[in-house]
């Protein structure tokens, strides 16, 4: 089987999404966590922002990234015509 | 294969369902009445686990069935958002349930690592391994490992780390239905795991993934209200306010002004917990001593302190007016005396640790990594995220989980289905915290500074049940409770919430059967993931590929059976601590699959021998750190660079990527089919592709 110039953009896009992605995942969990001493005196709806992020705020965003990209990967298919039937 | 379409499907799903819940709730309510009219409480209790479990048979007995892909993998016509409920119960289990709102309430910020790594985990599914595994469309992750790398070799290693990590867990599982059967029932603990491997049998025996995947998705509604409900009512009664997740902000500030109240001896009530504290202390130097007495003169000196008991007994027996008690007290300690010097070493070390612990300031909830100095906090951080990433990769890594994206009808539903998952999975696991400091609230300004007594009744009756989820003693002898005169352990918080809500006894049963549902449904996608990986991995795909349908799933069904009874059996031992069980399965997971599956993936020079070399290089580095320095195993060699054995997948993780890297780059580039098999998962559809998808 042989790829195409189309068929090698929506890879590279693929993988670009997804690095992206996982840089979000990366600085919530890691950078928030590892820096969380320093941040402990912003204040969010009474929690310590550090507290906030740990019991909800990254919880958040870990659930918005795989709804986008759920979201733009189905949409991704469509353009370079690697979608599936609808069964 | 589908005989209606995903969309009419889904709609009957959806009213199953929905009369499914309905019923549920009409159950609950009659219950309810039950108590009014004054049916005891025990009837209540076997009444709620009778029924449920009556329920999940039902399901699974009408879920049987013939077919090898419906036993496999339910058809592959499961919609995204169903097989979010099951992923979300199949993911939830006991140790989520009814431990985590203990954890955090004991730890604080530092229990979070768990919130963060059970859901973040979802983030490397969604992006790195759900939709290809599911353009794959085998039966088991073993079945990607034999494909992408070839041989029987990758498969084997697959094949061993899967029963590896989910026989650890499953253990965990088991031993929480063992302890909700037992303590709701009042059946003994390993009659418990017996009566409730019965329950996770019929669920899964007769229809294997279908069943249990139709059985999940009941378990996860239940699983779901069950938590809900005493929260939501805690958080009106503290708060007024019945999101407890919003509310919660301004009730942990009141916890960490409390905190500081308690904290500082010049207040009314800091002085009395430094009183308390300050007797700890002096036990705390009492058993050190002790400690350091015998070091000096061994069993001599455990024979002189002896001598001593003794004879104190024995004058006060001498006495005519002796209080009876305190011979009796007298007695009792000379009986409970160390036998010999390393009975005595233990004993004495424990009640040291103990006192330590309860001499010592309260930590703040909120506090990230509290500790007395710099070194001391930077440990605690560098853990904190070992555990998070271990947490994370495990997830992406643990077959069970990896397994359900399998049964999507198409990639672009996998995509969405991971979206349900987490969703359903988030639902709890941001509720657990607000859980945490609610209960903590209660505990610091109600039951603090109460009466001996009238101590509140949840108090009393949990510690009449068991002593070490919940015990007060009067240790300054003033009748007020101090805070530091308060044993809770961790499983209590969700147990007594409904409790300490004032809730009905119909609703401490409703918890329970939330636990089990949580506890029953883990149990069920492990051992299908371990029979499966025998039966479809090792006997079909290696010793008998020509074996007929009908001989697999009699030898699935068998396995099963066979795996089941010695899991319990392993149980009923209570090998290890149920906590560290559930952290080695994901740090054997990580180390084990994450990097030679994501790899497969991304890096298509990744060949035979680099996923042979790697496997073993993370499964190997995970076993040995843990058996060398996990206390149950008896080595206890020094930590490397103080990461605690529950993260040994942060040195397996390297190991394992590092190993698949070298093993292929000294090795030929993998065949153009193998190259082919990777394009094939990377685009959801391809003119001229190959098809690798097993009906």
């Amino acid at each position: 089987m042989q790829l195409t110039e189309k068929h090698k953009q929506y890879w590279q896009k693929n993988l670009r999404l997804t690095g992206i992605l996982l840089a979000v995942w990366f600085i919530v969990t890691f950078v928030i966590g590892y820096l969380a001493r320093d941040l402990q005196s912003i204040t969010i709806l009474g929690f310590p922002f550090p507290f906030y992020m740990a019991a909800q705020g990254s919880l958040v965003v870990y659930v918005l990234i795989i709804w986008y990209y759920a979201h733009a990967m189905n949409k991704l298919d469509q353009e370079y015509g690697v979608h599936e039937g609808d069964d | 294969m589908a005989t209606q379409s995903t969309a009419s499907f889904s709609a009957q799903l959806t009213r199953y369902y929905s009369f499914y819940t309905g019923g549920f709730v009409a159950f609950v309510i009659l219950i309810a009445i039950l108590e009014q009219m004054g049916v005891p409480n025990k009837i209540l209790g076997y009444m709620f686990l009778g029924a449920t479990v009556l329920l999940y048979a039902g399901i699974g007995i009408m879920s049987k069935t013939a077919d090898v892909s419906e036993y496999y993998v339910a058809g592959r016509r499961v919609p995204a958002l169903f097989n979010g409920m099951a992923t979300g119960a199949d993911w939830m289990s006991a140790a989520s349930f009814i431990g985590m709102a203990g954890t955090l309430y004991l730890s604080g910020y530092d229990g979070l690592a768990f919130v963060l790594g059970w859901t973040g985990g979802y983030c490397l599914v969604a992006l790195l391994l759900a939709p290809y595994l599911r353009k794959f469309g085998q039966f088991t992750i073993p079945d990607f490992l034999g494909a992408r790398y070839g041989g029987n070799i990758p498969r084997s290693i697959g094949v061993f780390a899967a029963i590896l990590c989910s026989f650890t867990y499953v253990i965990a599982q088991i031993y929480g239905v063992g302890l909700i059967t037992s303590r709701f029932t009042g059946l003994e603990f390993s009659v418990g795991v017996f009566a409730g491997l019965a329950g996770i049998l019929v669920c899964s025996f007769l229809g294997g993934m279908k069943a249990v995947t139709w059985t999940q998705v009941a378990q996860y509604i239940i699983l779901i209200v069950a938590y809900m409900i005493p929260v939501v009512w805690l958080s009106v009664k503290h708060t007024g306010n019945p999101v407890p997740q919003i509310a919660y902000g301004y009730v942990l500030e009141k916890v960490t002004a409390r905190e500081q109240v308690l904290n500082d001896p010049t207040t009314p009530d800091g002085a009395k917990e430094a009183e308390v504290r300050a007797i700890f202390k002096q036990k705390q130097e009492a058993a050190e001593g002790k400690l350091k007495a015998l070091e000096a003169g061994g069993a001599a000196y455990l024979a002189e302190e002896k001598g001593k008991l003794v004879q104190a007994a024995a004058d006060l027996k001498a006495k005519p007016d002796a209080d009876p008690a305190a011979v009796a007290a007298a007695d009792k300690a000379v009986a409970d005396f160390p036998v010999d010097a390393a009975a005595a070493t233990a004993a004495w070390k424990k009640a040291a640790a103990g006192a330590k612990a309860k001499a010592g300031p309260i930590a703040a909830h909120a506090e990230p990594f509290a500790g007395k100095d710099d070194e001391a906090r930077n440990k605690k951080r560098k853990n904190f995220l070992a555990l998070v990433l271990c947490l994370m990769v495990g997830t992406a890594a643990l077959p069970h989980i990896l397994m359900r994206y399998y049964t999507t009808p198409s990639v672009k539903e996998a995509r969405k289905s991971v979206f349900w998952s987490l969703f359903f999975i988030f639902l709890l696991y941001f509720t657990a915290p607000a859980l945490a400091v609610l209960a903590k609230f209660d505990v610091y300004t109600l039951l603090v500074g109460s009466s001996f007594s009238e101590l509140p009744s949840w108090v009393s009756a949990w510690a009449a049940v068991d002593k070490t989820l919940m015990s007060v003693t009067d240790i300054n002898k003033d009748g007020i409770v101090q805070l530091a005169e308060i044993t809770i352990g961790g499983d209590l918080i969700v147990l007594a919430t409904p409790e300490i809500a004032g809730l009905p006894y119909v609703i401490t049963g409703l918890v329970a059967a939330g636990g089990l549902a949580a506890a029953l449904s883990t149990a069920d996608g492990l051992l299908l993931t371990i029979a499966n990986a025998l039966s479809h991995d090792v006997y079909y795909k290696m010793i008998n590929p020509h074996a007929a349908t009908t001989r697999r799933l009699a030898i699935s069904k068998g396995l099963l059976l066979v795996v089941a009874v010695f899991a319990a059996y392993v149980t009923s031992l209570k090998p290890g601590d149920i906590l560290f069980l559930v952290g080695a399965a994901f740090s054997l997971a990580a180390s084990a699959f994450f990097p030679a599956l994501a790899l497969g993936v991304f890096w298509k020079r990744a060949n035979k021998w680099g996923a042979i070399l790697g496997m073993s290089a993370g499964l190997g580095t995970c076993m040995y750190y843990m058996f060398m320095t996990y206390p149950f195993f008896g080595v206890n060699a020094p930590l490397w660079w103080d990461i605690n054995p529950i993260s040994a997948g942060i040195f397996g993780m390297p190991a394992g990527i590092i190993g698949v890297v070298v093993g292929s780059l000294l090795t030929a580039a993998p065949s153009k089919e193998v190259q082919d098999l990777v394009d094939h998962v990377r685009y959801p559809n391809l003119e001229g592709d190959i098809k690798t998808e097993a009906a």
